[in-house]
């Protein structure tokens, strides 16, 4: 099952944890979508914003386990795909009452990859 | 106000607040804690409250939404721990409290805690009560594994999880009153067949007469619920948990479940132990005292009054009101004196209010009834001296609030007692809503009186939207949602604003279809962010949007629409369901349910291959292969070479065949052959909901025809008959007849301009069950049979563009539409299990 994720945590290079991890090209990730990535042994939703930004939250949904890179954005939320709770994809916050899903520092390098902050 | 109040209070040095000790934090105890706040008792006291169960507090009455899976247990607190902290209330929760020393003042809690007080409220509720039914408990003297009360958030997701065991299948519930249908349709929706046993002659024989209770009998069995009256269980059998239940007259139903709602116990013990009045329940005076205790108050379901004992929260919300008065001395002359209990509810799906006498006890009383069975409608009205005295409601609850009124408070009657019963010109529903009293419950799930909604819309909230979120009104079983606008139109004197967004096709686009779609062709808008750019406020997108506008954007413009991906659910990104372990499930096209041995060899070969877990017969005629990881989507397709059978989109989805005239003795039409051609073109069609299909080949139907979004049957004389807006989902409707044609293609034909049509006109999610009566069958027989407002070439020009645009999305497989479509978003331990057959 975890053949299907890159990233930084799984094939070695970041299993250190906290600091910065490089997860590849940007556009691995479609606009408007999300892709997760295993990081240092979290699990991170990466999603590419209609703006051409960057958030990256945790990849497991808190109320049900759910795929939050399955999630549909849009500027400013994410619902999982399970049962349309949503999430602030700045902070993580839910806006349905349920719990949070951690955020982390995301952004593109001037190569155009993807790069996140553990802490 | 009260927290700050609070707040200053605590920073003297000596807190000189009387200490306020509340034993039980249910719905009474809290409401009663409510009410002294709001009468600013937080500056005279120092609040705590013992209550057994370990949480805050929530609204008992919407368990029955918990257990049916309609609410999550989440979301029917009405006080969360933050108001307890906010308010300076010390909460114990899941602490019990045994005695009380009325002299030393001293409550004395099984945390071995001993708690002073100046005032004391009792507060304690009742129990389910469990009737001497031999097997009810194990030797050990805990409820058999697989018996349940209902009474407890712990009791309701005990029973969720139960039923949601797979081997579990039946349950029988002992008691038909209100609880106990409550709990049998709940148990339904998990899959569960339900019998429920009752020991009265009728269901609810506390709240209707016989006549009433054949009804709603009626009403429940045909939910497929089974009803045993005048029967009483003698035994639970089983042993070592329930394998079923022994009745005194019939034989044993076998089941893995039994939910006993047989009545309700008030808790009394600790009043009993020390040393209080008790005869049924607490006794209590007209000021909520407990008779010479000038300390101790007591409310809510374990009290007594006037020799009345409650098991409804109308009641109680009164008693705790007049508690405050008391307890915080603002109103010192307040006195209870009773309630006169109207139920109104909706049980099981069914409206139900009630009211006094169920039938006339003299000679002289007039007794007045309307009862139309097939459609669960029952109506009597028992009247003495021009004035109400009983009425009982079912399955109609348009009168209620006039009645309720008429019941309460005396009001003369209409000289034609029929126009009580319906709209006859007799007094109207305004009147009704003017004559009630401000204090009067409108929404009785969440408490809120006529005055709380008058004074929001004389706040300045006039949408009845707006009213519901502000003050909760109607947001419980929903039953009050008709009052709850009636008053809203009443205070708002006719100037209600009719809440826009209810009318937006999607929310985050302020506009109704009609508008929306014309802006569209207008800026010729090819795209999910193309619209929102255009016509969204700011510009902004909205998530809850982009699926319905993706949808109407492929029908609108079929081949030129510009498909942006992120606009889809998930399960049309990857052209398969989403399950609850974030697999997806895999139906592969079957038209008119045909299969062959060829494709069942490799449906098989396919499942083995990729380990599928579990492969099971849809209620479409189809094969699904379940548990499927995202990865392996596009591997299965390929090795299954079958097209897409769309089990997952908003889209035509499936065509219901019988064998028909082939083999059947009795088909008159090839209803398979029909079917087939039906699927083949309009396979993938995207709709603003799912559309399944049926043919039939004769009036019996085994197809299921008449249940079915677009449902043929074929009839003697090589016709055909169409019917429309069936459903056989969580709603349940036959389908009504649109046209009896001569030959399979104008079948073929008018199927598809309905459903054009329907795609065209019907909200975003609106099934055509909804749409059909919406818009009306002579409306819909005049526009696509008889071409009446000349659209009908127009319909079938777009829906065959549709047909023309058409791409089996499996093919997606070898050739990914964006990067990483199939790559998997599950953590790398698979999280929920769903169980592996
Ligand atoms: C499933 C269900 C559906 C219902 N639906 C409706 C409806 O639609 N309409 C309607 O009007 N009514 C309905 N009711 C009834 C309604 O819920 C009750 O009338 C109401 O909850 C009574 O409030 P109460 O505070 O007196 O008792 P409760 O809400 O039972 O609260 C009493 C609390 O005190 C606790 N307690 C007891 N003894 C002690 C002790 N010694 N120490 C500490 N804590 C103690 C109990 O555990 C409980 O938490 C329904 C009830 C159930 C169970
Ligand atoms: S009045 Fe409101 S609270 Fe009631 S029964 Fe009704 S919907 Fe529920
Ligand atoms: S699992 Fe995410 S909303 Fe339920």
């Amino acid at each position: 099952m975890s053949a299907g994720l890159p990233g930084g945590g799984l094939d070695g290079s970041g299993l250190s944890g906290g600091g910065l991890h490089v997860l590849g090209p940007v556009d691995q990730i479609p606009v408007g979508e999300g892709r997760a990535y295993g990081v240092g042994g979290e699990q991170i939703a990466v999603f590419r914003l209609r703006d051409g930004s960057l958030r990256a939250v945790s990849a497991v949904c808190p109320h049900k386990g759910g795929p939050i890179a399955d999630g549909t954005i849009d500027g400013s939320v994410v619902m999982c795909p399970l049962h349309q709770h949503a999430f602030e994809l700045q902070t993580g916050c839910s806006t349905t009452g349920t719990g949070p899903l951690r955020s982390y520092p995301v952004f593109a390098d001037e190569s155009q990859n993807v790069v996140v902050l553990l802490p | 106000m009260t927290a700050l109040a609070s707040r200053s209070g605590r920073s003297t040095p000596a807190d000189t607040r009387r200490r306020l000790v509340v034993i039980g934090n249910g719905m009474a105890g809290a409401r009663a804690v409510e009410e002294i706040l709001a009468r600013g008792g937080a500056v005279q006291h120092r609040i705590t409250m013992f209550g057994d169960e370990p949480y805050g507090n929530y609204n008992r009455i919407m368990l029955s939404h918990v257990l049916s899976g309609e609410e999550d247990a989440g979301g029917i607190f009405l006080n969360s721990l933050d108001w307890y902290r906010e308010n300076d209330i010390t909460l114990h929760a899941g602490v019990r409290v045994e005695k009380i020393d009325r002299f030393a003042k001293l409550v004395f809690s099984d945390d071995g805690r001993a708690t002073p007080y100046d005032v004391l409220i009792i507060a304690t509720g009742s129990r389910s009560f469990m009737p001497a039914v031999e097997g009810l408990y194990t030797p050990g003297g805990r409820l058999l594994p697989g018996v349940f009360a209902f009474r407890t958030i712990d009791d309701t997701r005990g029973m969720v999880s139960y039923a949601q065991e797979d081997h579990h299948r039946r349950a029988v519930v002992i008691g038909g009153g209100l609880l106990g249908l409550e709990a049998a349709r709940g148990l339904q929706s998990h899959g569960i067949g339900v019998d429920v046993v009752h020991s009265g002659g009728h269901l609810m024989n506390a709240q209707m007469g016989p006549d009433g209770g054949a009804v709603l009998r009626r009403s429940v069995e045909a939910l497929g619920i089974r009803v045993h009256t005048s029967s009483r269980t003698t035994a639970i059998l089983g042993g070592d948990k329930v394998r079923g239940v022994q009745l005194r007259d019939a034989p044993d139903i076998a089941c893995d479940m039994v939910v006993v709602a047989a009545g309700i116990r008030p808790n009394v013990e600790v009043a009993v132990t020390s040393g209080l009045p008790v005869e049924r329940a607490i006794v209590v005076d007209d000021h909520m005292r407990v008779p010479d205790e000038d300390e101790i108050y007591a409310v809510g379901e374990c009290v007594q009054h006037r020799g009345e004992v409650y098991g409804l929260v109308a009641p109680l919300w009164e008693q705790a009101a007049v508690l405050a008065d008391h307890v915080t001395g603002a109103n010192p002359k307040a006195t209870y004196l009773g309630s006169r209990t109207a139920t109104k509810l909706k049980v099981a799906g069914v409206d139900v209010a009630s009211m006094g006498l169920q039938a006339p006890e003299r000679d002289t009383d007039e007794h007045v009834v309307f009862s139309e069975p097939s459609r669960g409608v029952f109506k009597s009205i028992v009247i003495r001296d021009s004035k109400i005295v009983g009425a009982t409601l079912l399955g109609d609850s348009r009168k209620v609030a006039y009645l309720t009124q008429a019941f309460d408070r005396g009001l003369p009657l209409p000289e034609e007692r029929v126009s009580l019963l319906f709209d006859l010109g007799g007094p109207g529903e305004e009147d009704g809503v003017a004559e009630l009293d401000g204090d009067a419950q409108v929404c009785n799930c969440n408490g809120v009186s006529k005055q709380a909604i008058t004074d929001t819309v004389k706040g300045g909230c006039t949408t009845l939207s707006g009213v519901m979120d502000a003050t909760r009104a109607g947001k419980g079983c929903g039953s009050c949602k008709l009052l709850v606008r009636q008053v809203v139109e009443w205070a708002a004197d006719g100037a209600v604003d009719e809440d826009p967004a209810a009318a937006y096709y999607v929310p985050g686009v302020p506009l109704e279809k009609a508008a929306l779609m014309a802006a569209i062709r207008e800026q010729g808008l090819r795209s999910v962010s193309a619209v929102f750019a255009a016509l969204a406020p700011g510009g902004a997108e909205d998530a809850k949007s982009k699926m319905g506008l993706a949808s109407l954007l492929k029908m609108m413009w079929a081949g030129e629409y510009i498909d942006e991906r992120d606009a889809r659910f998930v399960n049309d990104r990857v052209h398969a369901n989403i399950q609850r372990d974030g697999t997806f499930s895999v139906v592969p096209q079957m038209k008119g349910g045909v299969t062959s041995p060829e494709q069942l060899r490799r449906i098989a070969d396919v499942a083995d291959k990729y380990n599928i877990p579990m492969v099971k017969l849809t209620g479409g005629q189809r094969i699904d292969l379940l548990g499927v990881p995202k990865e392996d989507l596009p591997k299965v397709w390929a090795d299954l070479e079958m097209p897409s059978g769309y089990a997952y989109g908003k889209s035509f989805r499936t065509v219901k065949t019988c064998v028909g005239q082939e083999f059947c003795r009795f088909g008159t039409g090839d209803s398979t052959k029909l079917g087939i051609e039906i699927e083949s073109r309009f396979q993938g069609i995207e709709s603003p909901a799912k559309l399944k299909l049926a043919v039939s080949g004769c009036p019996r139907n085994c197809a299921e025809s008449l249940v079915k979004d677009v449902g043929v049957v074929a009839v003697d004389g090589g016709r055909w008959e169409i019917y429309v807006g069936g459903a056989a989902g969580a709603h349940i409707r036959k389908g009504d007849l649109l046209a009896t044609v001569d030959d399979p293609e104008t079948v073929t034909l008018l199927a598809g301009r309905f459903m054009q049509y329907y795609r065209e006109r019907a909200n975003w999610l609106e099934r055509t069950y909804a749409f059909v009566p919406r818009v009306g069958i002579e409306h819909l027989r005049a526009v696509i049979v008889d071409d009446a407002e000349g659209l009908a070439a127009q319909l079938d020009a777009a829906m065959q563009e549709s047909v023309d645009a058409y791409v089996d999305p499996w093919n997606e497989g070898n050739d990914p539409f964006t990067p990483g479509q199939f790559r998997t978003s599950l953590p790398l331990e698979v999280l929920p299990q769903v169980p592996v057959r």
